[in-house]
């Protein structure tokens, strides 16, 4: 049985100027102790996807459908207090800013203890025991002394571990990152992406990692799931979507992916601003901004195929096989070109 | 902390001093004469000069202002008034209780009432409650505490009775001359002041407290914390409130220290005695020392109050504190 699997999600939100959809049909699972990468540009909807799998959008004005199988139990629709039992303790969450995501005028302790308290009965000294080992676990050195400091006391790296720690401290199953490195420098950002590989490791959970970062992905994840405008357009494994991609904007992300091993005169980039999700394009939303879009492609979705029998890589593009194996062989082509010139 | 102390203790003799000069500049500039009033009306020529040399109002300014520093920073005595040679201290004694009991009481009023409005109407935007209490605000505003005193007292006081028409009892025992007194009656009196003083600052607050929660309530520790799963009523009191209010005692504290100096408008409708009508009566009959000790007293409080947000502020917001 999967950690997490998500089927046809769908999530639209009411605004004045009308229905946003900014998740379309999504299906995913999440095996147990499994990294899944979901990648996309900002608006393509999978902070989005994960938020409702919390059960953290506003269902004041935000319409859920679909369904979210966490462990063999159904929770798109539970209640507030059953989401509330899961929240923290079986799945929990990492946000992308360190700096905004803690409660200034509360300690770090404080906040870690208040993880412990509202699922477990246990006093707030257990508690704060709790905390400083967790803190040390994710090596906050001098844990002990620092559990009673205050956020702005700790730098950005700090507090995305203190963050990590947070998430971790009720020993969750599923741990859904959220870009947990964009706000980071290069240096911290690998500090904290290896950090997140060893508790992996030592805690046994499953990681969603969200990112517009396919070196993160390469580097973390099993499976990816390539997100555009709301819905899924490829996912594969990695090694798979690396080696075949097999629609426009992935060979697009994989061709702005920079290199140290090539000097490059310039990155490719994918020209254009992503779709608006209010007023979405008719067919396929990437057909505005591809370089090889056609005449269907401006009228039909095209949905979501199998590459091949057993790996499980699935695509959407109306583009024909041979056409598509043509353009992606010459790409990588003039890549290791680039490569062995460099 | 010790730089701090300096610091503030230095801008508080500045303030004061300015303040006080101000007060004596101003009043030496508006025509009218002093010693005329004093004196009375039947008084003649000589008289009246030897009332200006009784007052040392024949000094120059600059020493007048010289007396009264000296007397107040070494005796702590701020005069006796020009008209009927009362002790200033007397009289603020008199009527800074007065004005206390109007801005504390009010302030207990408008923020028992702001608070819940305003939280309850930024976490149900567009709800009833928010409309109703948006319409309370821009009524609060706009309408006069005059007019909202005289309709106060002409509704519950006159009409139905329920509340005096107008003024004041001590809270310990009764004032000489009436039998009123102790913490009900004062209480009483109280009621309709309280309400016609309280309406602008409350309409305020809530405004004030809805924006500020609402604003919370997007920040990103706010979501951390249901990601937690903390219970809604735990973050909202923690993490919302806790961070959306600090701004609300910087202005609390200042409102506060401003009000005292006398909440003009509901005394005179209510006929309390407080340092406003005291400062009122005082200017129309040039009664310098009354005035400079209303000033006086309000500067302190000014600075008292700013220095007490001070200190509560670097208690709460612990970002203030150790930096």
């Amino acid at each position: 049985m999967s950690m997490l699997e998500v089927k046809d999600l769908t999530t639209r939100f009411r605004t004045d100027d009308g229905v946003v959809k900014a998740v379309s049909g999504v299906s995913f699972s999440v095996e147990k102790g499994q990294t899944l990468g979901i990648v996309g540009e900002s608006g393509s909807g999978k902070s989005v996807t994960c938020l409702s799998v919390m059960g953290l959008v506003d269902r004041r004005n935000a319409e859920l459908e679909g369904s979210v199988m966490l462990d063999g139990e159904e929770i798109l629709m539970a209640g507030e207090k059953q989401m509330r039992d899961i929240r923290g303790t079986k799945m929990s969450m990492i946000f992308q800013d360190p700096m905004t995501s803690l409660n200034p005028v509360k300690s770090i302790g404080w906040q870690l203890e208040e993880a412990v308290l509202v699922h477990h009965d246990v006093t707030r000294k257990v508690a704060r025991e709790r905390a400083i080992e967790i803190l040390e676990r994710v090596r906050i050195p001098r844990a002990d002394q620092r559990v009673d400091d205050y956020p702005h006391q700790f730098s950005g790296g700090m507090r995305q571990r203190v963050m990590i720690a947070m998430a971790l401290i009720n020993n969750p199953e599923l741990v859904i990152a959220d870009e947990p490195t964009t706000a980071l420098d290069v240096t911290t950002q690998a500090q904290i992406l290896n950090l997140m590989q060893d508790l992996q490791r030592e805690f046994h959970m499953a990681i969603i990692m969200i990112t517009h970062d396919l070196g993160v992905v390469a580097e973390l994840s099993n499976d990816v799931v390539v997100m555009y405008g709301g819905r899924i357009v490829e996912r594969a494994t990695v090694d798979e979507l690396f080696e075949r991609p097999q629609m426009p904007y992935s060979w697009g992300l994989l061709g702005s992916l920079p290199r140290v091993d090539v000097i490059q005169e310039r990155l490719e980039q994918i020209s254009g601003q992503p779709p608006s999700l209010l007023r979405p394009p008719p067919g396929c939303p990437f057909n505005p901004r591809c370089e090889f879009a056609m005449d269907i492609c401006r009228q039909e979705l095209p949905a979501l195929e199998n590459f091949d029998a057993s790996s499980g890589h699935q695509f959407r593009c109306h583009l024909g096989t041979e056409t598509r194996a043509e353009i992606w062989n010459a790409k990588r082509a003039a890549m290791a070109a680039e490569m062995s010139a460099a | 902390m010790g730089t701090f102390l300096i610091r503030r203790t230095f801008w508080a003799i500045f303030l004061f001093i300015a303040a006080t000069i101000i007060t004596y500049a101003i009043f030496f500039l508006i025509p009218g004469d002093p010693a005329q009033l004093a004196c009375g009306k039947g008084c003649t020529q000589q008289q009246v000069a030897h009332v200006r040399h009784f007052l040392h109002l024949d000094d120059p300014i600059y020493e007048q202002y010289g007396r009264f520093l000296w007397n107040l920073v070494g005796h702590q005595n701020l005069g006796r008034s020009f008209l009927n040679r009362v002790s200033v201290n007397y009289l603020i004694g008199q009527a800074a209780p007065v004005t206390a009991s109007l801005v504390f009481g009010g302030a207990i009023f408008w923020l028992s009432l702001s608070i819940p409005i305003g939280v309850l109407s930024a976490l149900k935007p567009r709800s009833l409650l928010d409309r109703a209490s948006m319409t309370f605000v821009l009524i609060g505003i706009s309408a006069h505490p005059v007019w909202i005193g005289l309709i106060l007292s002409f509704v519950f006081g006159y009409k139905l009775g329920w509340t005096p028409i107008a003024g004041y009892c001590n809270f310990f025992g009764a004032s000489p001359g009436s039998d009123c007194g102790g913490p009900v009656q004062w209480a009483y009196h109280m009621l309709l002041p309280w309400c016609t003083f309280m309406l602008l600052f409350a309409a305020l607050y809530v405004r004030l407290i809805r924006a500020n929660v609402m604003e919370t309530l997007n920040e990103d520790y706010v979501r951390t914390a249901r990601a937690k799963g903390a219970p809604s009523n735990r973050v909202l009191v923690h993490h919302v409130l806790r961070n959306s209010l600090l701004p609300v005692v910087t202005i609390l504290g200042m409102d506060i220290g401003l009000a005292l100096g006398g909440a003009i408008f509901t005394e005179t409708i209510f006929n309390l005695h407080g340092l406003g009508q005291q400062v009122i009566t005082s200017y129309n009959q040039l009664d310098l020392p009354v005035i400079i000790g209303v000033v006086v007293f309000s500067t302190i409080a000014v600075i008292v109050f700013n220095l007490i947000v001070d200190i509560t502020y670097a208690f709460l917001d612990p970002r203030i504190r150790l930096s």
